[in-house]
């Protein structure tokens, strides 16, 4: 997976990661990435850099923070979208999404918790326990959040082996919610700037704000040109480019996904696309899909269709909605961040009908054939609103398809039956 | 134009020749640990010009043999309403998994429900289960037929289904009423999936399961519908594959 020229091995045991069942797992991630992304093929030029990023996810972006801290900057590892960015960035720290995509240490995992917890939690603790995950281990403090009971009661387990601090998220979008947000917010810029020695000011927060709204544009531009048929990118390319957004350099990521943008405006401009005009468009929704996490999309792209959009954490809930840039004040700022984050609709809110409205109007602006739901197994919250959302959609007139599923390969066969049986009968 | 429709299941190869939609024969072969040779030795066996394949292996037999291939929720609707042109759903219980499709105008699937991982209340389950009572398949779907009443089962999962009626057994049972237990309980969990699909009648059953008599009775029993058997329901859907290449 890294650059043959240069051997992280020293850095990686710095860190303490386990070495062989790194390398095992280096060597798992590249053959995945093989199989899924390098098989696809009129891919759009602009993918050569996130193919690059990829082959450096454990190497070359490792280094860069490893680099960073050195020199005094510090690293703070998130798993969910609604802890802001901005804060990190504007006390000068970097922000960091932690592996929990694939299947790892399950075995050890289960000795400290239920087997019957979602794939996610499972995943990025037996990284934390079998010390894979470089990312945790560059980690001066991992911020969580309580967006179910699962990683509420995981972070506690996580605390205990590492610099932890847990955001409370309201589950309700009351004015008095709104309220005790912005409390945790500003309870965040205190623990940044703890943990940085940095002040934020106004003019570092309204840099930050616009940094990762530049960031969050690039990506609307990258969904907006799969409005097209034939779609200019393949549902999984895009999946990467949201995966990546997570942990990359912001102001890199932003130009090279601007550049990909603009080719893929060009390539709409000359009907060119990554399947013929008239293939199938698939919306996903649901859970999110964390890297290395590729499986439902390729099943969709390898029997012949397209995914034109995800309404999900890796997708249009990351960047379809901008942090206000004209507050004049610090606290201004602040109370923006806090009423963009809280906007996120995530399944772990009472009522989350934002979502379902924002499943069937994506529905229709990217004109989908068909809608599938996808939910991790155990993950309640969205397996609970997986009724919700078939009966919107199919009001609409789109045919659903419910999946649930996990990291494992074990229902891959049955899987693909399924979606390419909903395929033909789209 | 001949065309060979191969169904390569779990369970079994199945294998239908069309002449201009007519079929001039048919054959069914046990999967083993071979799936492949089987097919192979139906692609030999008769000329044709063009093969469909359908079932787990379709995507192999496509690559050795060319041709299409399609889902066996594709190929079962097909089958089914070309066999009964007024049936609006289909039931489809064979090796591994089962499925439930609704059908819509000229057969088109509209839509379907199909168990995801396990093989809870497929012919496999069965499988599993006359083995832990000693009996044949044809023995316990009549003994189950005969039973007055089944003794409830309340796991579906294969593995720990198999522990309880072992248990039953050892409680001394009566093993007629325990396979009883056992087809009620698979009709149960089907006619649910019936449900929730809202499955209309007239109900096509097909699949290796239609052929135990114990469950064609519970379904036509629990079923709001009318129930119609094929007489051959295990190659309906090697005869859907086929003629969905008539159909293109």
């Amino acid at each position: 997976m890294s650059d043959q020229s240069v051997d992280y091995h020293p850095m990686w045991a710095e860190l303490g990661l386990d070495l062989p069942s790194h390398d095992a797992l280096l060597g798992a991630v590249g053959q995945l990435f093989g199989d899924a992304y390098l098989t696809q093929e009129n891919r759009p030029k602009g993918m050569d850099y996130l193919n690059f990023v990829l082959s450096e996810v454990h190497g070359l972006r490792i280094k860069e923070l490893d680099d960073f801290r050195k020199a005094g900057g510090k690293v703070f590892g998130t798993f969910c979208l609604y802890v802001p960015e901005e804060i990190i960035r504007a006390a000068g720290g970097w922000c960091v999404g932690l592996c929990a995509g694939a299947e790892f240490a399950y075995d050890q995992v289960e000795q400290i918790m239920p087997r019957n917890t979602c794939a996610l939690i499972k995943s990025f603790m037996g990284f934390k326990l079998a010390k894979v995950c470089p990312y945790i281990e560059s980690a001066d403090l991992v911020i969580g959040e309580t967006t179910c009971d699962g990683k509420k009661k995981a972070y506690e387990l996580l605390g205990e082996i590492h610099n932890t601090w847990v955001m409370e998220l309201p589950q309700m979008k009351r004015p008095q919610d709104l309220e005790m947000w912005k409390g945790e917010i500003r309870e965040l810029v205190k623990k940044a700037e703890e943990i940085t020695g940095n002040t934020i000011t106004a003019e570092s927060l309204r840099a930050s704000i616009k940094e990762v709204n530049d960031k969050r544009r690039a990506l609307q531009r990258i969904a907006a040109a799969c409005k097209a048929d034939p779609a200019p990118i393949s549902g999984k390319d895009r999946l990467l480019a949201t995966q990546v957004a997570f942990y990359d350099d912001v102001p890199r990521f932003t130009q090279m996904m601007n550049a990909l943008a603009d080719e893929l405006d060009q390539r709409v401009a000359a009907g060119e696309g990554v399947a013929h005009k008239g293939a199938k468009r698939v919306l996903v929704t649901g859970t999110p899909m964390a890297l290395p996490n590729w499986k439902l999309h390729d099943i969709i792209e390898k029997a012949g269709a397209v995914v034109v959009a995800e309404e999900m954490c890796t997708g249009s809930r990351y960047y379809q909605d901008l942090v206000d840039e004209n507050a004049a004040t610090l606290d201004e700022m602040i109370d923006d961040i806090a009423e963009k984050y809280l906007d996120i609709n995530c399944a772990c809110f009472t009522p989350n009908k934002g979502r379902i409205d924002d499943v069937v109007r994506m529905a229709k602006e990217y004109g989908a054939d068909g809608v599938i739901d996808y939910s991790l197994q155990f993950c309640g919250l969205y397996e609970m609103e997986s009724n919700g959302v078939e009966s919107a959609v199919r009001e609409a007139g789109l045919p659903v398809l419910k999946v649930t599923t996990d990291y494992s390969m074990e229902d891959v066969g049955q899987l693909a039956t399924r979606v390419e049986a909903f395929l033909e009968m789209l | 134009m001949r065309v060979l429709g191969l169904d390569i299941g779990s369970r079994s190869v199945d294998a239908v020749w069309l002449d201009d939609s007519r079929i001039v024969d048919w054959a069914v072969a046990d999967s083993g640990f071979d799936p492949g040779s089987a097919a192979a030795a139906f692609v030999d066996r008769c000329a044709h010009d063009v093969i469909v394949s359908t079932g787990y292996g379709r995507h192999a037999a496509k690559e050795r043999f060319g041709g299409t291939a399609v889902t066996e929720i594709t190929a079962y609707g097909t089958g089914a309403a070309v066999l009964f042109p007024e049936a609006a759903s289909v039931l489809d219980i064979g090796g591994q998994d089962t499925k439930v499709i609704t059908l819509g105008h000229g057969g088109r699937v509209t839509d379907f429900e199909m168990n995801d991982k396990c093989a809870a209340g497929t012919g496999k389950f069965l499988e599993v289960m006359a083995r832990a009572l000693g009996y044949s398949l044809e023995e316990m779907a009549e003994c189950a037929l005969e039973a007055e009443a089944g003794i409830a089962i309340s796991s579906m999962c294969t593995v720990f289904a198999e522990s309880e009626v072992t248990g039953l057994v050892h409680r001394g049972e009566d093993r007629a009423r325990i396979a009883r237990g056992l087809h009620d309980s698979i009709a149960k969990r089907t006619l649910g999936s019936l449900k929730r699909v809202n499955a209309q009648g007239p109900l096509v059953f097909a699949g290796g399961v239609a052929k135990n008599p114990a469950m064609v009775a519970l379904i036509t029993e629990g079923f709001a519908g009318e129930v119609r058997v094929p007489d051959e329901a295990e190659i309906v859907g090697a005869y859907g594959a086929a003629l969905s290449a008539a159909v293109e």
